[in-house]
């Protein structure tokens, strides 16, 4: 436990003087990317890991939010009035989307959402009198949230913290709260949550708007990050991407999209300046992490640390324990 | 007034009858057995009283109130309960936290996204509880995977029990039981009060003659013989369809 607060706490100093250690601005930059990823792969994990449906269509709706931002924009609006109606717009989609798709689980579900998904990438590329087709939506200019300028990299940066430790604090209470119990035993024995007086769907549903909000604050983050936003932003690749963030993370744990996110970002953007085949080595790395720890990265090492504790560290305790236990027994 | 009435109820799927034209009425307090070789209808007969299958006509009525058309997850908080014949629990968590999930499903706080679960201190005593009355209690913590099959059935049962049904519908409670577990599992059954209205599908005569007080028995989706245990033992037709010549 004390361990574990200890390493907490490491990593919130290591995060809060990102800007002081990192060898440049490019790196902040970077780090910036993983903590909008990784708040891009806690929404799809809340429901491929916690509610057990896969959804191949969550860069759409991330590239709608990213997209009704850069719109209202474009058209005059303020930023404030930009990241509203970019977070309603995105909420909006995602309770279609949830309506549409929740008519189905499993690989129906999976269908369904790469469908909406290639219709919404459609509208981008094609919609050019909102979405200026291929050419994607330019922004000038980030916001000032309190009258705080984040133009700077290590502005921007902080900004992104903090709206990821909020995301992340929000959906460590969701997990344990009463609703997320019910979302996870949805997942686990729909028909039994049914039986025991369970709304099914509406429990789904909730999820996805869940998801949606964080995919969306995501998507504003996104678009202001790059200040360009393009069709390519909503592509398939992008929303197998998230996903694989989240599996190769650890689905269904709070830390597991947030160290993916953190691989995918930096094989793609740092290892990529040093080795030109690096969606290869993604690729292997995947591989690597499926044959090995299927489970995730967080789940996989918490095992094989448990292992190397109990054999190594402290291998008496365990045969004490194990005959506590047997005792206890009737 | 009846616990629970089933009238004129048939259900086909495609061109097989499995349910026609059943009639039940079961008393309140009632012990009901429903017997019947494999294939009879029995587990579809279940799944329509609690509304996971929608009948193509007929009623159901639980007391006074017509359910026919009320969705599934609905019965459980009018008071229907229901265990399931292939074991159907929360692999994942520990046997508190699948007693707890049932307390939850009847409680306005399932919907609450904002607090922790396990401040919900009611669900655990009264989960805890359940647990005790099935013989469980010292095991509350222990995780599901870690649980013997006789254990399972006795958690199904207590996530039936914690809902503190008026109806309760028990689906083979002994299906797979050694005999030492079968006698403990019977044992609990005879201890549930008579507040509780009990019907049972079961194939382990032994047990479950000594339960019954009505018995049911259904072929090939119809109800062939009713009436009170003797009657139906000694009934020419149960011997021909089930107890062998």
């Amino acid at each position: 436990m004390m361990t574990r607060i200890a390493g907490y706490a490491l990593a919130l100093a290591a995060l809060l003087t990102v800007p002081y250690w990192m060898p440049g601005v490019y790196y902040v930059n970077v780090s910036s990317q993983i903590l909008f990823y990784a708040i891009f792969a806690l929404g799809l994990n809340v429901l491929v890991g916690y509610a057990g449906l896969v959804s191949l269509g969550h860069a759409g709706l991330f590239g709608i939010a990213a997209y009704a931002a850069g719109y209202m924009l474009q058209i005059g609006f303020g930023h404030s009035a930009a990241v509203i109606v970019a977070i309603t717009v995105g909420l909006a989609a995602t309770a279609v989307y949830a309506v549409l798709s929740l008519r189905a689980t499993g690989i129906g579900f999976i269908m369904i959402t790469l469908a909406l998904g290639e219709i919404i990438w459609g509208l981008a590329y094609r919609w050019i009198s909102v979405t200026n087709g291929d050419n994607g939506i330019t922004l000038h200019g980030r916001p000032a949230p309190f009258g705080i300028d984040v133009d700077s990299a290590d502005a921007f940066y902080y900004m992104t913290l903090i709206i990821f430790l909020v995301a992340l604090a929000i959906a460590a209470v969701f997990v344990r709260s009463p609703l997320g119990a019910a979302l996870m035993g949805t997942r686990d024995q729909p028909r039994r949550m049914n039986a025991l007086g369970y709304h099914v769907w509406a429990i789904r549903f909730w999820a996805c708007m869940f998801s949606g909000l964080l995919t969306a604050i995501s998507g504003i983050l996104f678009v202001y990050y790059t200040q360009f936003i393009s069709p390519q932003t909503l592509a398939l690749t992008s929303s197998a991407e998230v996903l694989l963030m989240v599996i190769s993370g650890g689905a269904g744990t709070l830390l597991g999209p947030v160290v993916g996110a953190a691989l995918v970002v930096v094989v793609k953007s740092v290892v990529s300046g040093f080795i030109e085949r690096w969606n290869m080595l993604l690729g292997a790395i995947f591989v690597a992490i499926v044959i090995l720890m299927p489970e995730g990265l967080v789940p996989g090492n918490a095992r094989l640390w448990r292992l190397f504790w109990r054999k190594v560290v402290a291998p008496p305790a365990r045969a004490a324990g194990r005959k506590v236990e047997s005792e206890a027994k009737p | 007034m009846s616990a629970l009435t089933v009238k004129g109820l048939c259900k086909a799927f495609g061109g097989l009858q499995v349910t026609s034209d059943v009639n039940l009425d079961v008393q309140p307090g009632e012990r009901r057995l429903i017997i019947g070789p494999n294939g009879a209808g029995k587990t579809t007969l279940f799944n329509l009283i609690t509304g996971e299958l929608t009948p193509d006509a007929g009623s159901i009525a639980l007391f006074t109130r017509d359910i026919t058309h009320v969705p599934s997850r609905r019965r459980p908080h009018l008071g229907m309960a229901r265990t399931y014949q292939i074991i159907t629990l929360f692999p994942h968590d520990t046997i508190i936290h699948n007693v707890s999930l049932a307390l939850l499903g009847l409680s306005p706080m399932r919907w609450n996204p904002l607090i922790d679960m396990r401040r919900l201190a009611h669900l655990t005593e009264h989960g805890r509880a359940a647990l005790d009355r099935v013989g469980l209690g010292h095991l509350a913590d222990r995780p599901l995977a870690q649980t013997s099959y006789g254990e399972r059935r006795r958690v199904e049962i207590a996530m039936a029990l914690a809902q503190s049904p008026k109806v309760l519908l028990l689906d083979e409670p002994f299906a797979g039981l050694s005999i030492d577990e079968r006698r403990d599992v019977h044992q609990l059954l005879l201890g549930i009060p008579r507040d509780v209205t009990m019907v049972m599908i079961e194939h382990n005569m032994d047990v479950a003659l000594e339960f019954a007080e009505r018995i049911t028995l259904l072929h090939f989706g119809e109800v062939i013989v009713e009436g009170t245990r003797a009657e139906v033992v000694a009934d020419p037709r149960t011997r021909e369809v089930y107890l062998g010549h």
